[in-house]
């Protein structure tokens, strides 16, 4: 029998039961908890937002409170707690690792196992009157509900998919309405991924662009410094515009952009992207080396966008295993045949022609 | 809004309709209405929605429903293939959205596993 520490930041007091004293909870964040939150998005100190796994009293629960069950990700706790002012109900928190339920459930780590532990633990059955567990939905893939009942007892009721709609899952009878089952992918769902997707590609950035700024001194007929700041710093422009086609447009505009695979709609992006940076550049089409720099950009830009597209599948919420396998069968040859080629372009534009 | 569906007839999906006792917890926990209660069994209606998560075969009591699970993640796959301990996708921010960002800068940093 374990429960969760009382000297955790978040916790205010505690509830006393039978099992002993269960950290108490507000449903109100403070400053830090939404600072926390911030930091996550951009990827700082992501994988150590976690809190001890266990059962948690938010505010002042009874044996006849509903029992929400979560992820020990800080996020998806204060997600889930904020979600209910005014609300007494118990919460228990399954050790994902500081992962949040949907990755976890498909990991397995968030599953039936792990719950059944927990439900053990904890001592939930002498601390609530009733036999019931409210789960997350996108919990589904790592807990099977007949499986949990047979081993504690308890039965598994899925819950919304979002927690802001428990308060009118909890009040209508535990009953969730279709749009409630269906999991979304709005423009700003998309748009907090951006940050994250962003940092990860801009490390990989501060490597290579100082590369292309030298190499575009070098060659050519004119001294270093009049190449570096025309044709290395177009370079640098070049390659930021592919991050920002593939990393951050494509994800925002991804509806309405051509084609299914995201590859595709990259490429669409990406291909938009080099026209305009063409359209900055009408005057180098008069001589042989500044046709082929942009010919060599028409490869690269789209190239980088595709792949950094395809790669948002990951942080997409409808895109399936078998059908990333199948995309990535064309895709990716393809994107490393046009970084390449364009690559050698832009190389011979600076030095052979 | 908005009608995002991924690639079309790949989905690992299927259905023993034999099998199936009507019970319906597929339906609960698809995210995205792949499934329908017709007439006391379940059917496919929306085959192409499916993103394999697994949950309605993991909750199928009779084994009725299924399908080969996965997180459609490139960044995943990539380093499935090279070898890195990140096959199962991973982690992130968001508490209920989002699949995998993240393997990106397990990577870098040279952890195993991603997240």
């Amino acid at each position: 029998m374990s429960l969760p520490g009382l000297d955790q930041p978040f916790v205010k007091g505690s509830v006393q039961t039978r099992m002993g004293p269960v950290p108490r909870i507000s449903s109100t964040l403070v400053r830090a908890d939404r600072w926390g939150s911030i930091k996550a998005r951009w990827g700082v100190g992501r994988m150590r937002y976690t809190i001890e796994p266990g059962l948690y009293a938010l505010e002042n629960p009874d044996e006849k409170s509903p029992v929400l069950v979560t992820a020990n990700y800080k996020m998806s706790f204060d997600r889930l707690r904020e979600a209910l002012p005014g609300r007494n109900a118990w919460i228990l928190v399954l050790d994902t690792n500081g992962i949040n339920v949907w990755c976890a459930a498909g990991k397995g780590t968030f599953g039936t196992e792990e719950l059944v532990r927990h439900i053990e633990s904890s001592g939930l059955e002498h601390t609530v009157a009733h036999r019931k567990l409210i789960l997350p939905q996108l919990s589904g893939p790592g807990v099977a509900a007949f499986k949990v009942k047979k081993l504690s007892g308890f039965d598994v009721i899925y819950g919304p998919i979002e927690a802001k709609d428990l308060p009118s899952f909890l009040d209508a009878g535990l009953k969730a309405t279709p749009e409630m089952r269906r999991k979304t992918f709005t423009i700003k769902e998309r748009t907090v991924l951006v940050p994250v997707e962003l940092v990860g590609t801009l490390k990989w950035a501060l490597i290579i662009l100082p590369v292309f700024f030298f190499l575009g001194g070098l060659g050519g007929p004119a001294g270093f410094w009049s190449g570096a700041l025309n044709h290395g710093l177009l370079a640098m422009v070049a390659l930021l515009s592919a991050v920002a086609a593939g990393a951050v447009l494509t994800p925002i505009f991804l509806p309405w952009l051509p084609g299914r695979a995201f590859s595709l709609k990259g490429l669409a992006m990406g291909l938009i992207t080099a026209i305009i940076l063409t359209a900055f550049r009408a005057g180098n089409f008069s001589d042989l080396a500044g046709r082929i720099e942009i010919l060599a950009w028409f490869l690269i830009i789209p190239a980088i966008a595709a792949y950094l597209a395809m790669n948002f599948t990951g942080a997409s919420t409808y895109t399936s295993l078998s059908g990333v396998k199948k995309e990535m069968k064309w895709a990716v040859p393809l994107e490393i045949a046009a970084g390449t080629a364009g690559l050698l372009l832009w190389l011979g534009s600076r030095f052979v022609t | 809004m908005e009608k995002l569906i991924y690639l079309r007839d790949v989905v690992t999906l299927a259905l023993d309709r034999k099998k199936c006792i009507g019970c319906g917890l597929c339906l609960v926990v698809c995210p995205h209405e792949v499934l329908i209660m017709n007439n006391g069994h379940v059917s496919i209606e929306n085959r192409d929605l499916c993103m394999e998560c697994g949950a309605c075969a993991l909750n199928c009591p009779t084994e009725a429903v299924t399908v080969r699970a996965g997180v459609g993640c490139a960044a995943a796959v990539i380093n499935s293939a090279l070898g890195r301990n990140a096959s199962s996708c991973c982690c992130v921010i968001e508490p209920d959205a989002g699949a995998c960002n993240g393997v990106r800068e397990a990577k870098i940093s040279g952890r195993t596993g991603c997240c």
